[in-house]
């Protein structure tokens, strides 16, 4: 179906399920329970995991199959944010022109960057993006300020022309009329669902992002990227110029972080510098590695997860905790609160950290692979004479 | 005229002279050795004919068309497949994949955008590859990860990917540099087998005599940077001014 095996089309489907049912896989706690606090089935948050889903998988494309890891691709983000603004400013809220505008603007300026970083490999390619990426920060904060509105954040104001505005026209972002910010509630016992537009205009969205690459990862093209990542020089021995093999799959994936970028913006119509800053250039790294880079799930999980810290963990402070260990005496509670402190609220980076350490030294295959690994603990009992290191090993399957 | 024609090469590297007035001509359909002691300078003359190094002097033409200058996948997109000294292969890939990529890049050219087929959807590709593997008897290793397999077998995969594209000329640098005597027999066999079984010129840069001797037509013996001698295997091996060069030595072991 669609151009996909048997194996390809059910994993898409389960993608689609989950991505269709995360409204109420995410609440699974009733409402006013004590673990209420955990539940992630808010808008905000799930339309965060849809859209860095969709920055990951094309960071993926080009970190995951050709080994170049690109430290400057939330510059591509942030040019996504500013140009679906702008649309918003000129024409009016609809957020198609801004998205379409988005992965324009993005995809000829990944060209650009591409371009020159692709002339060296490994670790100064990676330099060669950072420094481009904190040259646009920069430049956004402070000389481009006519464009990008500086330290301030571009945002929509009411003198901005909006031509297709008309008389009463929506004053918040929507699609053909349809609001991001509405949302149906629906209670069911104890629990409450929220099904809000604006997630399910990015999952679907993030559906297609993520069968196209699909697409990609099992195209000739896709192979000639993975051989790059395997052998560069043989690939040029073998009549393949691996340049422009390199700048197509780093101007896809720039093309996808405006996509993400536009998204952003689209959801909360502000665009502010900080989104190029290498920090987030850094987190899309975090993210793909996290989950297991060069696999079809491992990016998109590596972006919920990080995404969910950053959302859940932080809210957790003292207060909360001293609320859990109440039942204990006294002096033990303040010292479980004191020893879990530096952790949680603020300190959620700690624990994210050390959660980094604990995949990359014992998952390098990352979240992906610690799945596999469950699966595979399920399957079989390990024979007593499977000696699978001295038998010819199958060649993992990419879409794991 | 030959099928490479390499005329008046020189090459200095600051002081050293590595090539000074080579003259060479693979004739199509021959297996040409180049032979010579350590530092006859065979590795700065493969360079010279693969594009990584230009020549001062001098003039290398491939069917009449010169190669200096070009990159090395304009060099192979002109029919010239180069075996390397340890097998150069995808690592990470399949066995078929491997042989699967060359198949492409004979196809499409350098460089294609087809990010919207499937590779499995690519009938005559594949059943070139599969057809290729069983030549070279890897049709039952297909899914195995190719930095997984033997040396020997990572030697005939490499092979399977130069012989895929049909190149005019194939480039070997060095084939059993390093292999014990079994190994250095069994890539022996293969080369012979595949002279058998097409038509194809070869150009072998050796520096053991058996290999050279077991295959080779034409044999070119380079001393000191410029050819000494260029003749059948037969008369080589007699001829005195390169059993004074070369041979004196090897020859008593």
């Amino acid at each position: 179906m669609l151009g996909l095996n048997q194996r390809d089309t059910k994993f898409l489907i389960i993608v689609i399920a989950l991505t269709v049912f995360t409204p109420i896989l995410l609440q699974p706690f009733p409402t006013d329970s004590g673990l209420a606090q955990f539940n992630a089935g808010y808008p905000d948050l799930m339309q965060r995991f849809a859209i860095f889903g969709i920055f990951a998988i094309g960071f993926n494309i080009l970190f995951g199959l050709t080994g170049y890891l690109s430290f400057g691709h939330a510059a591509f983000l942030g040019v996504g944010s500013y140009s679906t603004v702008w649309m918003f400013k000129l024409l009016n809220y609809n957020v198609l022109p801004g998205l379409v505008l988005a992965i324009i603007v993005s995809g000829l300026f990944a060209l650009l960057i591409g371009f020159v970083s692709l002339r060296r490999s490994g670790i100064y390619f990676s330099i060669l993006t950072l420094a481009f990426a904190q040259m646009s920060f920069n430049l956004a904060y402070s000389v481009l300020t006519p464009i990008t509105n500086g330290e301030t954040g571009l945002q929509v104001y009411n003198d901005d022309p909006q031509i297709l505005m008309g008389e009463n026209g929506i004053t918040t972002t929507h699609f053909f009329g349809f609001k991001m910010n509405s949302s149906w509630i629906m209670d069911l016992g104890p629990w409450q669902f929220t099904f809000n537009f604006g997630y399910y205009f990015c999952a679907v969205i993030a559906i297609l992002a993520f069968y196209l690459s699909l697409r990609i990862f099992r195209s000739p093209f896709g192979l000639m990227l993975r051989a790059v990542k395997s052998n560069q020089q043989r690939m040029n021995y073998t009549g393949v110029s691996s340049r422009p093999y390199t700048l197509a799959a780093f101007v896809i994936s720039g093309m996808y972080a405006g996509l993400a970028g536009g998204l952003l913006a689209s959801m909360d119509p502000l665009a502010g510098a900080e989104r190029m800053q290498w920090t987030a250039s850094g987190e899309v790294v975090l993210m793909t590695i996290l989950g297991g880079a060069g696999t079809m799930m491992g990016p998109v999980l590596g972006a919920g997860f990080i995404k969910y810290f950053e959302n859940i963990f932080s809210k957790i402070n003292d207060q909360v905790l001293h609320g859990w260990f109440a039942f204990l005496p006294d002096g033990l509670e303040n010292a479980l609160v004191w020893l879990l402190h530096p952790f949680v609220g603020k300190g959620w980076h700690l624990t994210l950290g050390l959660l980094f350490m604990l995949v990359v030294v014992f998952l390098p295959g990352g979240l992906v692979e610690l799945g596999q690994r469950i699966r595979n603990m399920f399957r079989k009992k390990p024979d007593a004479n499977d000696d699978s290191n001295h038998k010819p090993q199958q060649s993992p399957h990419v879409a794991e | 005229m030959g099928l490479l024609e390499v005329k008046d090469v020189g090459k200095r590297f600051g002081g050293l002279q590595a090539l000074s007035n080579v003259n060479l001509s693979v004739q199509e359909n021959t297996v040409h050795a180049i032979i010579g002691p350590n530092g006859a300078g065979k590795s700065t003359l493969l360079n010279c004919l693969i594009g990584k190094l230009i020549p001062d002097t001098g003039s290398v033409t491939f069917q009449g068309q010169s190669v200096l200058g070009k990159k090395p996948h304009e060099i192979n997109q002109l029919g010239i497949s180069r075996i390397f000294q340890t097998p150069e292969i995808f690592g990470d890939l399949t066995v078929l994949e491997n042989v699967l990529i060359p198949c492409f890049a004979k196809r499409d050219g350098s460089f294609r955008l087809h990010a919207f087929e499937t590779v499995e959807a690519e009938k005559d590709l594949n059943e070139k590859a599969l057809a290729m593997l069983e030549d070279v008897n890897m049709q039952d290793k297909l899914h195995m990860q190719a930095s997984s397999l033997s040396r020997g077998d990572k030697r005939r995969l490499e092979m399977a990917m130069s012989l895929v594209q049909d190149p005019k000329l194939l480039l070997l640098d060095e084939p059993t540099a390093g292999m014990a005597r079994a190994d250095t027999n069994s890539t022996i066999d293969l080369l012979k087998e595949i002279k058998e079984k097409r038509d194809i010129t070869m150009a072998i840069i050796e520096h053991d005599m058996h290999v050279v001797f077991s295959l080779a037509e034409r044999i070119t013996v380079l001393a000191q940077g410029t050819p000494l001698v260029e003749d059948t295997p037969d008369n080589i091996r007699d001829h005195p001014k390169v059993r004074e060069a070369y041979l004196g030595e090897t020859q008593q072991t």
